[in-house]
């Protein structure tokens, strides 16, 4: 295995652009190092991205979005003083991956790159409206956060890119976001189910909703229907059940050790319910 | 296949080792660095029995490369003594009996001191979150729980 | 064993908290567990292991790996002993052992050995491991104990059987086993309600966070040194000398600091690969486990079938009993299944009652003990049974306990008649504790369970040796698996008149002491406790002796006080007492060293009983199940160390917890282990869990000489049952399969499905 610590993100996917066999990028290494040492995947290339400047930066916009590092770890969300009043359920989804431990080293990046569809920080990051600078060999472009995962531990990165930045939309007025997950512990587990949820209100109504699921299908999954059937509610009974029955719907799990088809589907409606109102009290502020 | 010269800083002594790319700090730490206190429990992050602090934060040492160390500092349950003194958490363990067989301690007290680092009254919800981490198949964490809230609370007090 | 003086009052030491003797290498990282150990010139070792569950192995290459750069060994069945052979049942142990050490023809579960290298690092090892090609014919497998009785199920091993395993049943039921008494139809037909229930439970792991880890060195020569993590040395010099056809005594065994056991570690695993490898080799080698080794291919628990059937009189008494226990232990005999039938009614003193046992073999690792093993299974489904009765009757769960509760002199369910047991005194104790009288709040539940565990002594030697300065040093063999160095020591100073800092507790290696049997059974503290005050008695009588020799009296004359020899009788004479320093000071002018011995097979382990008490919330919409109260009241007999026996209590309690809502061996349709990591293999978390009130009873053991019971077991066997009755009575739905899943629970509940 060959290691490798570029100084810039050009360098980088001009590594991973001419590197044979398997490629990984290092930035918390809390999913690259579990995966070596199980024997599951042996780079041949691993590109350590923590020498290049800036990758441990939270930098506020002008415009009021925020722009992160792709090696800024979820103990660096946690603890900066104004990105959870922006996104508190984005930095609590983060905060609920692995121990305090993990916290000192997992990044968003790694979580969305990693590709799992249960991945805690990602349902959000769909809710929010995220998106990514990718490098490549033919520069930076900007992509949608939904665009990334392909499926189970696969991304539509093409060889030689990687994500460089992630950019969060402006908080704006009304706002409020949260991310609910089920796990059989208090800790330590993968989502059985998560849900993340980001809305608008004007008054105490929703005007606007972006819902997400994970670990329900192939990929983390945006449900529009979700989010429709809360839009122009004051979030009453009947807007909650209707979210409850779009977020099951939306459901195409497998059975697994983690959960059976049908807890998954039952509990995808639960969580959109309990996440939604935390969504909503946040956004009434 | 060539390895890699590091420089590192570990409880507080300038440390240089040559490691494979594959070696992950804790191979470091154990086989190369004859620092065994930090123990592998799973080799997966899950467990926290080789927990360790690098630029003060809280690391498996199983999750970190040996290269990554290259300009950090490291510490280890080796340094939580100071010369002939335990520190605080060291003797509060002992006295509770916050230990069984004593393979979770080291990560344990390496957490624990980091966490009355950043909190000195942390509520019991919070030491037991912070510890989730830290895996004890022995105790049921009560007298560990026990022994870190009165911990905490003599060095308030001592402060 | 009939004790001639048993003290069990005025103590100086016993009933203390001092610190333990190894508490400052534990807090410092300075103890050595058994990946902690080096030797000049070592090598590691690593084994490859099947990915099938049932498997013909049709060919092992290993050139490519002998051929690969730092590789010095590499080993297969063949460099083991041909001399130990099959025979049925447990008669064949040694080779079930050797077979499960490193397979011969067959893979028989997933992550059974096959073959192993030794090289230069831990990564050549591992690269070459996985460059041994290794051709299998795949054959069918099964790993559920009922699916492995059925006629068709693949046979794991044909002529297994022992003779009493009854006619006609699958070749996988290997042992058989049945006890009881009176007349149970007349006892069901004295009834006013039967209740007959079928439960289910999964393996579990012990769990222990420290893998199995061992350095080993063998010559051509024969002799050999070993270091490892384990629960008796003794034993594992006996099962490596035999596996590699070595003279026992040219094998030396020594115990590391062991990082957690809970009876997974009175078993042999990597110790004879290790050896094999060496002698290969001839150059120590040191293996070492990864956590998905250990969840694979050391022993789970027993998963369990169980048919219990009580009925009960209205006003609480139960008339008649019965279980059938179907206990699958791997792909090897042994599952605890008589443990299981014989602990099943033992809180209960019943006039009828029956109870069956099944070993059954299925394609799994082969089970070792786990904390009282299969104990906690059996509580399960009686103490679910009895709940559900006292339920439907509308009464109380500790009044129809106590109503029909074991005492001295019942007629246990296995046969013999009961000494003086403590399990009345732990549900008075229950009843009587705050917790029981807590108003539960809307949505929780309270489950009471009692639980037994019979207790063990065996074979045990430990050597008292004094020192010149007056202190001592006290050698015991019985690993130290949750603090009973200080124990020990606790015992030794008090039989001496010392004080406790003066004794230095040491586990001896299998050179420096006679045979001592694992530390399992709960028989440290017990059998090794004896043991030590028995040594320290004989040390007493030859430091009385030479008292007597200096003032020239007879030995008779002089007695033991307080750390001093005095004269006592109408004829000792006047003089002042000798404390003990001041004979050993003298002691190699007087008659040489003084050392205390003490060699036998302690049997008088008292049996112990504890009732536990949860309460427990159900999350409706979820199934998911908040542990919020917990209390243990078990009897220790007499409590030596508190702190450490109030921390086997919890520790217990926080296993069964795991155990009863989320700790599992999931098999895929594949047969492979999907969980091999603390991931998915989920044991509690400290934010999982309540603190664990405890109660210590003490009702003095007969058998020891302070009344000591072992206490590390019996803590697991309520918690199954107690946390599955909380959790039935707050859902309101009987739960009768572990783990209690958040799926299971919520489909239970019918919210889905």
């Amino acid at each position: 295995m060959q290691y490798h610590t570029p100084a810039t993100f050009e360098d980088a996917a001009k590594i991973a652009f001419d590197a044979q066999g398997i490629t990984r990028f290092l930035a918390g290494g809390t999913d690259v190092l579990v995966q070596l040492r199980s024997d599951l995947v042996e780079p041949d290339t691993l590109i350590d991205v923590k020498k290049i400047e800036g990758t441990n930066n939270i930098t506020k916009n002008a415009d009021g979005s925020w722009t992160l590092g792709v090696a800024v770890s979820g103990a660096e969300m946690s603890e900066h003083p104004e990105l959870g009043n922006d996104w508190p359920g984005l930095v609590e989804a983060m905060d609920l991956i692995g121990s305090t431990q993990v916290q000192g080293r997992a990044t968003l990046t790694g979580n969305l790159c990693n590709g799992s569809p249960a991945a805690d920080s990602v349902p959000v990051m769909f809710a929010t409206g995220a998106t990514v600078s990718v490098t490549g060999p033919d520069g930076t472009r900007e992509v949608a956060v939904e665009d990334i995962p392909a499926g189970p531990g696969k991304t539509n990165l093409a060889k030689g890119e990687l994500v460089s930045a992630i950019h969060i939309p402006p908080r704006g007025q009304g706002g409020g976001d949260a991310y609910l997950r089920f796990i059989p512990r208090t800790e330590m587990d993968i989502a059985v189910v998560g849900c993340g949820v980001n809305l608008r209100v004007d008054g105490d109504t929703i005007t606007e909703a972006r819902i997400a699921l994970g670990a329900v299908a192939p990929t983390v999954v945006l449900v529009p229907d979700a989010a429709a059937a809360i839009v122009g509610t004051k979030l009453d009974d009947a807007a909650l059940d209707a979210l409850a029955a779009a977020a099951s719907a939306a459901c195409n799990p497998i059975d697994d050790k983690r959960g059976t088809v049908e807890f998954r589907t039952h509990v995808a409606g639960v969580l959109a319910k309990r996440a939604a109102k935390i969504a909503y009290d946040r956004a009434k502020g | 296949m060539s390895k890699i010269h590091v420089t590192t800083t570990i409880n507080d002594d300038e440390v240089e080792f040559l490691c494979d790319p594959r070696e992950s700090l804790l191979d470091v730490l154990r086989d190369r660095l004859s620092l065994t206190g930090a123990k592998e429990g799973c080799g997966t992050g899950d467990c926290g029995a080789c927990t360790v602090t690098v630029d003060g934060r809280l690391v498996c040492a199983c999750l970190m490369l040996g290269a990554e160390a290259e300009g950090k500092s490291i510490g280890t349950v080796e340094g939580i003594a100071t010369d002939e003194e335990l520190h605080p958490l060291q003797q509060k363990f002992i006295e509770y009996a916050a230990l069984q067989c004593g393979i979770c301690t080291p990560g344990i007290l390496v957490a624990a001191k980091n966490l009355l680092e950043r909190n000195p009254d942390p509520t019991e919800t919070e030491v037991r979150y912070w510890l989730a981490g830290n895996l004890c198949r022995c105790t049921g964490y009560d007298k560990i729980i026990r022994a870190v809230m009165d911990t905490a609370a003599e060095m308030r007090e001592a402060s | 064993m009939a004790l001639d003086s048993q003290k069990t009052e005025g103590f100086k030491q016993i009933g203390t908290r001092p610190d333990r003797p190894d508490g400052v290498d534990k807090v410092t990282g300075r103890a050595r567990f058994g990946a902690d150990m080096t030797a000049p010139g070592m090598l590691w070792g690593v084994i490859v292991r099947s990915p099938h569950a049932h498997a013909r192995i049709v060919k092992i290459d290993t050139s490519k790996a002998e051929a690969m750069e730092g590789v010095k060994a590499v080993v297969t069945r063949a460099d083991f002993s041909d001399a130990i052979t099959p025979a049925p049942g447990m008669r064949g142990e040694m080779w079930n052992v050797l077979e499960n050490v490193m397979a011969d023809e067959k893979a028989l579960y997933d992550g059974h050995a096959v073959a192993a290298v030794a090289a230069t690092s831990q990564l050549a090892a591992r690269d070459a491991a996985k460059a041994i090609t290794v051709q299998y014919e795949v054959l069918p497998h099964v790993t559920d104990v009922d699916k492995a009785m059925e006629d068709g199920a693949p046979v794991i091993r044909d002529g297994t059987a022992e003779a009493s395993v009854p006619e006609g049943m699958h070749p996988n039921v290997v042992r058989y086993h049945e006890s009881g008494q009176g007349d149970l139809d007349a006892g069901f037909a004295a009834a006013d309600l039967v209740i007959e229930e079928t439960f289910k439970t999964e393996a579990t792991h012990q769990g222990y966070i420290e893998p199995h880890a061992c350095l080993a060195t063998l010559g051509g020569d024969g002799k050999g040194e070993l270091w490892c993590c384990t629960q008796g040395h003794w034993n594992v010099q006996k099962v490596c000398a035999a596996l590699l056809g070595l003279e026992t005594s040219q094998l030396r065994v020594t115990a590391s600091e062991i990082g957690g056991g809970f009876g997974g570690k009175t078993a042999v695993f990597i110790e004879p690969v290790a050896l094999a490898l060496s002698r290969k080799a001839n150059k120590p080698v040191k293996l070492v486990m990864t956590r998905s080794e250990v969840f694979r291919s050391t022993g789970p628990t027993a998963s369990t079938s169980m048919d219990v059937k009580i009925g009960m009189t209205k006003d609480g008494t139960i008339t008649a009993a019965q279980g059938i226990f179907r206990c699958q232990g791997g792909a090897f005999p042994g599952a605890p299944m008589e443990f299981t039938a014989m602990c099943s009614f033992a809180p209960y003193n019943l006039k009828a009652v029956k109870q069956i046992g099944y070993d059954v073999m299925t394609n799994r690792p082969k089970q070792a003990a786990y904390r009282a093993p299969g104990s906690p299974m059996a509580a399960f489904a009686v103490e679910s049974v009895i709940d559900e009765l006292c339920n439907k009757l509308g009464l109380d769960p500790i009044d129809t306990r106590l109503k029909n509760a074991s005492r001295e002199g019942t007629q246990a369910n296995f046969g013999p008649k009961w000494d003086r047991i403590g399990l009345v005194e732990t549900l008075e104790a229950a009843k009587a504790h705050p917790h029981y009288a807590t108003p539960l709040k809307p949505g929780q539940g309270r489950g009471i369970s009692c639980g037994f565990w019979f207790n063990h002594g065996g074979e045990t030697a430990v050597m008292l040796a004094l020192s010149e300065d007056g202190t001592a040093q006290l050698a015991v063999g019985t690993p130290d698996i949750g603090g009973s160095r200080a124990s020990m020591a606790m015992m030794a100073a008090e039989e001496l008149g010392i004080p406790y800092e003066n004794v230095r507790c040491t586990i001896a290696d299998t050179a420096s002491l006679g045979y001592n049997e694992i530390s399992h059974g709960s028989r440290v503290t017990y059998a090794s406790g004896l043991a030590t005050i028995e040594a320290a008695r004989d040390a007493v009588k030859k430091l009385c002796a030479r008292a007597a020799a200096k003032w020239g009296i007879p030995e008779d004359a002089v007695k033991w006080e307080d750390g001093c020899a005095v004269p006592s009788g109408p004829n000792a004479g006047d003089h002042d007492p000798l404390p003990l320093a001041k004979i050993t000071a003298k002691m190699g002018a007087t008659g040489g060293p003084i050392v205390g011995h003490f060699e036998a097979t302690p049997e008088g382990a008292g049996v112990s009983f504890a009732t536990h008490i949860v309460d427990a919330e159900v999350d409706q919409e979820t199934g998911k199940t908040n542990v919020s109260r917990y209390t243990v009241v078990q009897d220790a007999g007499k409590a030596i160390h508190p702190t450490y026996v109030e921390g086997q209590f919890q520790g217990g309690a926080a296993q069964g917890i795991g155990w009863a809502l989320n700790e599992e061996y999931i098999y895929g349709e594949d047969g492979r282990l999907q969980n091999a990591g603390f991931l998915d293999y989920r044991i509690p978390v400290a934010s999982d869990l309540p603190m664990i009130d405890t109660v210590i009873v003490e009702v003095p053991n007969p058998g020891h000489p302070y009344g000591v019971r072992g206490v590390g077991e019996t803590s697991i066997c309520p918690p199954l049952a107690a946390i599955a009755n909380a959790v039935s009575n707050a859902a309101g739905v009987r739960l009768k399969q572990l783990p209690m899943s958040p799926p299971r629970i919520l489909k239970a509940l019918g919210k889905h499905g």
